[in-house]
């Protein structure tokens, strides 16, 4: 059999995940590349669920429940408390959240941490709502999208904003590194996160993880639809090097696709007009712009 | 970690002074949860571990180095069928089968 990521698996089978869901993948990835010497702090999300329910977990490596707003303050503990105590070496200490745990409540801790600059990397799995809680919106929920916080109907339409630039907020703290990823591409997830593992510093990651119960799709769809969000540079995957940019998965300009196949495949766009979608496919050619003239100014040579 | 033992405290006095997990999700045996089960042609396969790498459940197993599916928790999600490029999975309603 031909394996193009590593064999070892440190997320068990078992575990309580919706069918298809791309944060139970996000995990699986990170993990392997990872290894067991890991230590996680997770905060409320659907990943305090996953794991499974006391004395069982599907995580084989150290585990820390903490609250909603706290992750990165845990994880600055944790790094300093290893410290302290001569067994840092060789540990990699993680903060797992969910969106609304990173862009929202938790960005204060997070942005703290990483100015601090203690050994931890950050990862974010990225539904674009809270879906724990039965779909609210986000700050990283997408211009357009419906969810129980944003419904649709005579009164009032939709998302109405545009989600937040959490990488780009990350890379304006000088971290050392910070990157996107996608469940559609585990090999290079992987090849980040061991990047990150070499790092001394804080990093920050952002994957993207659909959600089948959360965006109204049905579960078989979670790959093919994360490589429709890279192919149309709604999900472009890039990294940020000690300031220098650089675009991982490059769409050639023939091949980049419109945003409304995208669209179609989710009942969270179902009743978008054509002027919003005309709207909403300028803002991602726009920034697909924006990042591949930031490659240009500050690139890796 | 123990794997697929059940851990059970039958009293308070029992319980560890802190809730630490020690035992495995193995005891959940998720395959109850599937309507669709995965069906691999293994003529058809090409052995280029694509279900396996994309199973959210790590439910396609490499046993003597062909894909299989473990029914215990394989909650039936379809990605592996959606994903192999030689078309070697179907879906099956499992109450048709
Ligand atoms: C301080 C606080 N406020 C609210 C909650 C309720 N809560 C638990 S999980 C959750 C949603 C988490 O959303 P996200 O971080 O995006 O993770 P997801 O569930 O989508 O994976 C909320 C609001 C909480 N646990 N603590
Ligand atoms: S609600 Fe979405 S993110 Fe949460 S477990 Fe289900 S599929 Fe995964
Ligand atoms: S994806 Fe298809 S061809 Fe590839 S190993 Fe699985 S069943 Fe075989
Ligand atoms: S149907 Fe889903 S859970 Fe079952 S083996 Fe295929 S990918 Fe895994
Ligand atoms: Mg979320």
């Amino acid at each position: 059999m031909k394996l193009t990521i590593p064999e070892q698996e440190l997320m068990e089978k078992g575990h309580m995940a919706c069918l298809g869901c791309g944060g139970s993948l996000a995990m699986r990835y990170l993990l392997k590349a990872l290894g067991k010497d890991t230590m996680m702090a997770i905060p409320a999300c659907c990943w305090a669920v996953i794991p499974g329910v006391f004395p069982y977990s599907c995580l084989e490596i150290p585990l820390q429940y903490v609250a909603f707003e706290a992750t990165g303050a845990a994880i600055s503990g944790m790094e300093a408390a290893l410290k302290a105590k001569g067994k840092k070496d060789g540990v990699t200490v993680v903060g797992w959240a969910g969106d609304g745990g990173t862009v929202d409540i938790g960005i204060q801790a997070l942005s703290g941490a990483v100015e601090r600059g203690h050994d931890v990397k950050y990862v974010c799995y990225d539904n674009e709502a809270y879906m724990n809680t039965g779909i609210q919106r986000s700050s990283a929920t997408p211009k357009g999208a419906w969810t129980t916080t944003t419904p649709v109907g005579n009164t009032r339409f939709w998302k109405q904003t545009n989600k937040k630039n959490i990488v780009e907020i990350m890379a304006a703290h000088d971290i050392p590194y910070a990157c996107t990823a996608s469940v559609a591409y585990p090999e290079d997830l992987i090849k980040k996160a061991k990047k990150m593992k070499d790092i001394k510093g804080p990093c920050y990651m952002h994957i993207y993880a659909p959600c089948p119960t959360g965006w109204k799709y049905p579960p078989e769809k979670t790959i093919e639809l994360s490589r429709l969000a890279t192919e149309s540079c709604i999900f472009p995957l890039y990294e940020v090097t000690y300031g220098k940019y650089k675009i991982n998965k490059d769409i050639k300009d023939e091949k980049k696709k419109p945003i409304i196949d995208y669209l179609r495949s989710q009942g969270r766009f179902r009743k978008l007009d054509e002027e919003t979608i005309r709207s909403l496919q300028k803002h991602v050619d726009d920034e697909w712009i924006k990042l591949k003239k930031k490659v240009e100014c500050f690139g890796e040579e | 970690m123990p794997d697929d033992h059940e851990i059970n405290y039958n009293s308070y006095k029992e319980l560890p002074p802190s809730p630490i997990a020690t035992g495995s999700s193995l005891v959940f045996k998720t395959g109850g949860w599937r309507t669709m089960r995965p069906i691999i042609d293994l003529e058809k396969c090409k052995k280029c571990g694509i279900c396996w790498k994309y199973c959210p459940d790590v439910s396609i197993i490499i046993v003597e180095d062909l894909p299989k599916v473990d029914l215990d928790y394989c909650k039936g999600c379809g990605i592996c069928a959606n994903e192999c490029p030689f078309d070697a999975i179907v879906m099956v309603e499992e109450e048709s089968i």
